[in-house]
C-alpha cells in the first residue's frame, strides 16, 4: 500500500514490533486531530457518497434533541442514558480506537452514552428493545451506545432505528466470558435520513456473539460491523440483511479480527436491489493474526438484482499471518432472477408475480430464521412483502 | 378426458452461429387414456420436444401447433399450460433454495386448482404421496431440490405428479441415474397415475429398462429431431437387442 503524509499513515508505519501491519487494521487514536477528513480516495471511503452524509464523516455540528429513545427494561437490567465520568469510562470498553475521525468525534464530543448493562450470569429471556426515533433529518446528531453483557449472562438487544435522523453512531459492544448475545440493528429509516454507523464488539472467552444488521429504510446507511476476541474460544456469527430502493445507498462493512486461538467467524449478507441508482455495497475483511492458531472463518454475501439500474458491489478480504487453521473461506455472487428457477415454479402453475415473490423469500428465509426472534422475524417477512410490492410484483402487470 | 395434439412442431434455439433448428416438423397425438414412449439416441432433441411443449423461454416455435383438447397450448403462459393440465417431470429439477417443499407443493396445488386445498385432507395427501415414493415426512421440511440426492429429485417429480394430478404428463428422462428399486417406486407412481382415467402420457427415454415396469401403447422413435418409425411396446423389444444404430447410419445432411 501506498503511505501518505497523513497522520494516521504514519502511525502505521512506527508502529512497535509485534503489531500488525495491516491495511485491514490501520492503528487508531482517540485525537481527532490524528484523523483527517475523508476525502473519498481513501479505501475504506471509496464506495461511500460523501457528500450526501451531511458532514457526518468530517466537521458537522452535533445538534440534540432530535432522535429520541425509549425502551423497555426487563428485571435486572440496567438501562439508561449517562453522562460525566461514567460516559467517559464507558469510551472504548469494547476495545475500540478509532480509526477514522468521525469515530473518533463521537467518543471525545458526545457527552452522553445509552448504557446497556446486563449482569454477570443473568438470562434475559425477553428481547430488550431500544427504538431510537428520529424526528428531524436537518439537524446533524450523534450518538454512543455501550452494551455491556457480564461473564456468562444471555440476552437480545434490538437497536431500531426509525423516522428522520442524520446520525453519527458508535455502538460498543463488551461481551463477557462464556455469555450468549444477540444485537440486532434494524435500520428502517424514512427516505431523508442519513445514518453512519460504526458497531464494535469485543468477544469474551468462549462466549458467542451473534450480529445481525437490517438495513431497508433511508438515503445512506453505512454500517462498519467490527468483532474481535478478548480470550480464545470466541464465536461470532455477524448476519445481514438489506434491500436497496431507488436511489438508496446501502453499505455494510465487515471486520472479524481474529486476535486469539480457536475463535469463530462465520458472516452471511445477503441482499436485494431494485430501481434507478439503489446502490449496496458489502467488504467483508478477516484479519488472521500469528496468534490465532486453530480457527474457523467463513464469510458469505449475496446480492439478487432485481431491476435495471442498480448496482451492488461487494469485496471479500482475507488477511492470513498462521497457517495453523482450521478453516477459512468465503463466497461472494451478485445475479439476478434465475430463469430456471422461475420456470420451474411457473410449471407448476405458479403464476410469474408468486413465482417470484417465492425466490426472494427463499432467499431472504434461510437468514431470517437465522435470528432467533420469532415477532422480530414474522415483521421482517412483511417487510420484504413490502418492499417486493413497491416494485417487482408492481412491473409485471 | 384429453388429447394432446402435436402437429408439424418445428423448434429452433439460438446458437452463437444463429439460429439452429432443433425439431424439424414432429406430429404426434397423445390420445384419451394413451401412454407413449418417445425413444431416441443423445442429442435428436427428446428433450426440447418436451421442454417446449412445457413453454421453456430457451426455445424458440418456429412452426406447427400444439393443442390439448383442442386449446392452443402455445399461446399459452408457461403457469398456464400447467394449469390447463400439463406437467413436465424434468430431467433436472432446479433448486429453488429458502422455499420449503411443503409450502411448494401448497402453493402449486392452490394455482393448479384455482382455491386452497383443504388443510385436513392435504396434509394427508402429500403424507402419502411422499410415503409411496419412500421419502421420509421430514422431506417436506427441506429447501426445493435443494442437497437432493438424484433419486430423491427425480422422486419429488413423481410425488408432484400424484398430487398435482394433472391430464397429461410429460416425463422427461425420469428413469435417467435411478437405480433399479428406484426406478420401480417411480414406475409404480407413474402407473398408479395412468390407471386413472384418461390420463394421457408422454415418456421420454434413452433406455428401454423403464418402459419394463411402464407399458406404453406406442412407442415412437425420435432421430434428428423427427419421429424416424412408430409402432408398438414390440419396437422397443426390437430397439433393444438392435440399438439405434440403424437410424443413425442414414444420412441425415445435419
Amino acid at each position: 500500500m501506498t503511505l501518505t503524509d497523513n497522520p494516521v499513515a504514519d502511525a502505521i508505519e512506527t508502529t512497535a514490533p509485534g503489531t500488525v501491519l495491516s491495511h485491514l487494521h490501520p492503528v487508531g487514536s482517540f485525537e481527532v486531530a490524528d484523523h483527517e477528513v475523508p476525502t473519498g480516495r481513501e479505501e475504506i471511503w471509496r464506495f461511500t457518497p460523501l457528500k450526501r452524509l451531511r458532514g457526518l464523516h468530517s466537521d458537522a455540528g452535533y445538534g440534540a434533541g432530535a432522535t429520541s429513545s425509549t425502551w423497555n427494561t426487563p428485571d435486572g437490567v440496567r438501562i439508561a442514558s449517562v453522562d460525566g465520568d461514567e460516559a467517559r469510562g464507558l469510551r472504548g470498553v469494547s476495545g475500540l480506537v478509532p480509526n477514522n475521525r468521525f469515530v473518533a468525534r463521537v467518543l471525545a464530543e458526545v457527552p452522553s452514552t445509552l448504557l446497556v448493562d446486563v449482569p454477570a450470569e443473568l438470562e434475559v429471556t425477553e428481547p430488550i428493545v431500544v427504538d431510537l426515533t428520529g424526528s428531524d433529518a436537518s439537524v446533524t446528531e450523534a450518538g454512543h451506545v455501550a452494551l455491556r453483557f457480564g461473564a456468562h449472562s444471555r440476552a437480545v438487544v434490538v437497536l431500531n432505528h426509525v423516522g428522520h435522523a442524520a446520525l453519527a453512531q458508535v455502538v460498543e459492544v463488551k461481551v463477557g466470558d462464556g455469555a450468549q448475545v444477540s444485537v440486532i440493528s434494524l435500520q428502517d429509516w424514512d427516505d431523508d435520513s442519513v445514518h453512519l454507523t460504526h458497531h464494535e464488539a469485543t468477544v469474551g472467552r468462549d462466549a458467542s456473539y451473534r450480529h445481525v444488521a437490517i438495513s431497508f429504510g433511508g438515503s445512506v446507511v453505512r454500517m462498519d460491523s467490527n468483532v474481535s476476541y478478548a480470550g480464545p474460544g470466541g464465536a461470532a456469527e455477524l448476519l445481514g440483511l438489506y434491500f436497496a430502493d431507488e436511489g438508496q445507498h446501502i453499505e455494510h462493512r465487515l471486520f472479524a479480527d481474529h486476535t486469539a486461538p480457536k475463535t469463530k467467524s462465520h458472516v452471511v449478507y445477503k441482499g436485494a436491489l431494485q430501481g434507478q441508482g439503489a446502490h449496496t455495497v458489502w467488504v467483508g475483511n478477516v484479519l488472521i493474526r500469528k496468534v490465532a492458531e486453530g480457527i474457523e472463518t467463513f464469510e458469505e454475501n449475496r446480492n439478487l438484482v432485481l431491476t435495471d439500474g442498480c448496482r451492488a458491489d461487494s469485496v471479500p478480504n482475507l488477511e492470513i499471518e498462521t497457517g495453523e487453521i482450521e478453516g477459512a473461506g468465503h463466497a461472494s455472487a451478485t445475479g439476478r432472477f434465475d430463469d430456471e428457477q422461475l420456470f420451474y415454479l411457473r410449471s407448476r402453475g405458479i403464476d410469474e408475480p408468486e413465482a417470484r415473490r417465492l425466490v426472494v423469500h427463499g432467499f431472504f428465509n434461510d437468514l431470517i430464521r437465522k435470528i432467533g426472534v420469532p415477532s422480530l422475524q414474522e415483521k421482517l417477512m412483511a417487510t420484504v412483502e413490502l418492499e417486493l410490492a413497491k416494485n417487482v410484483l408492481k412491473d409485471l402487470d | 378426458m384429453s388429447t394432446l395434439e402435436i402437429k408439424d412442431l418445428r423448434v429452433s434455439v439460438d446458437t452463437e452461429d444463429g439460429p439452429k433448428e432443433i425439431l424439424k416438423g414432429v406430429t404426434l397425438t397423445i390420445g384419451d387414456g394413451e401412454t407413449h414412449a418417445i425413444m431416441g439416441p443423445n442429442g435428436s432433441g427428446k428433450s426440447t420436444l418436451a421442454y417446449s411443449i412445457a413453454g421453456h423461454p430457451k426455445y424458440t416455435i418456429t412452426g406447427g401447433t400444439v393443442t390439448l383438447d383442442g386449446e392452443d397450448v402455445l399461446a399459452m403462459s408457461v403457469d398456464q399450460r400447467a394449469r390447463a393440465g400439463l406437467f413436465l417431470a424434468m430431467q433436472y429439477p432446479v433448486e429453488v433454495p429458502g422455499v420449503s417443499v411443503s409450502n411448494f407443493l401448497r402453493t402449486a396445488k392452490t394455482a393448479i386448482d384455482g382455491e386452497a386445498p383443504k388443510l385436513r385432507t392435504w396434509v394427508k395427501d402429500v403424507n402419502t404421496a411422499l410415503e409411496q415414493l419412500n421419502l421420509d415426512p421430514s422431506f417436506g421440511q427441506r429447501s426445493v431440490n435443494e442437497g437432493f440426492s438424484g433419486g430423491e429429485k427425480k422422486r419429488h417429480e413423481i410425488a408432484q405428479l400424484e398430487l398435482l394430478n394433472p391430464h397429461v404428463a410429460i416425463l422427461d428422462e425420469t428413469d435417467s441415474g435411478l437405480d433399479i428399486d428406484a426406478l420401480k417406486v417411480v414406475a409404480e407412481g407413474v402407473n398408479r397415475f395412468r390407471a386413472q382415467e384418461g390420463k394421457g402420457v408422454l415418456l421420454i427415454t434413452h433406455y428401454t429398462r423403464i418402459l419394463r415396469y411402464i407399458t406404453p401403447d406406442y412407442v415412437h422413435v425420435f432421430v434428428n429431431g423427427r419421429i424416424a418409425e412408430q409402432g408398438g411396446p414390440e419396437l422397443a423389444d426390437q430397439l433393444e437387442a438392435e440399438g439405434y444404430d440403424k437410424y443413425l447410419r442414414v444420412p441425415t445432411g445435419g
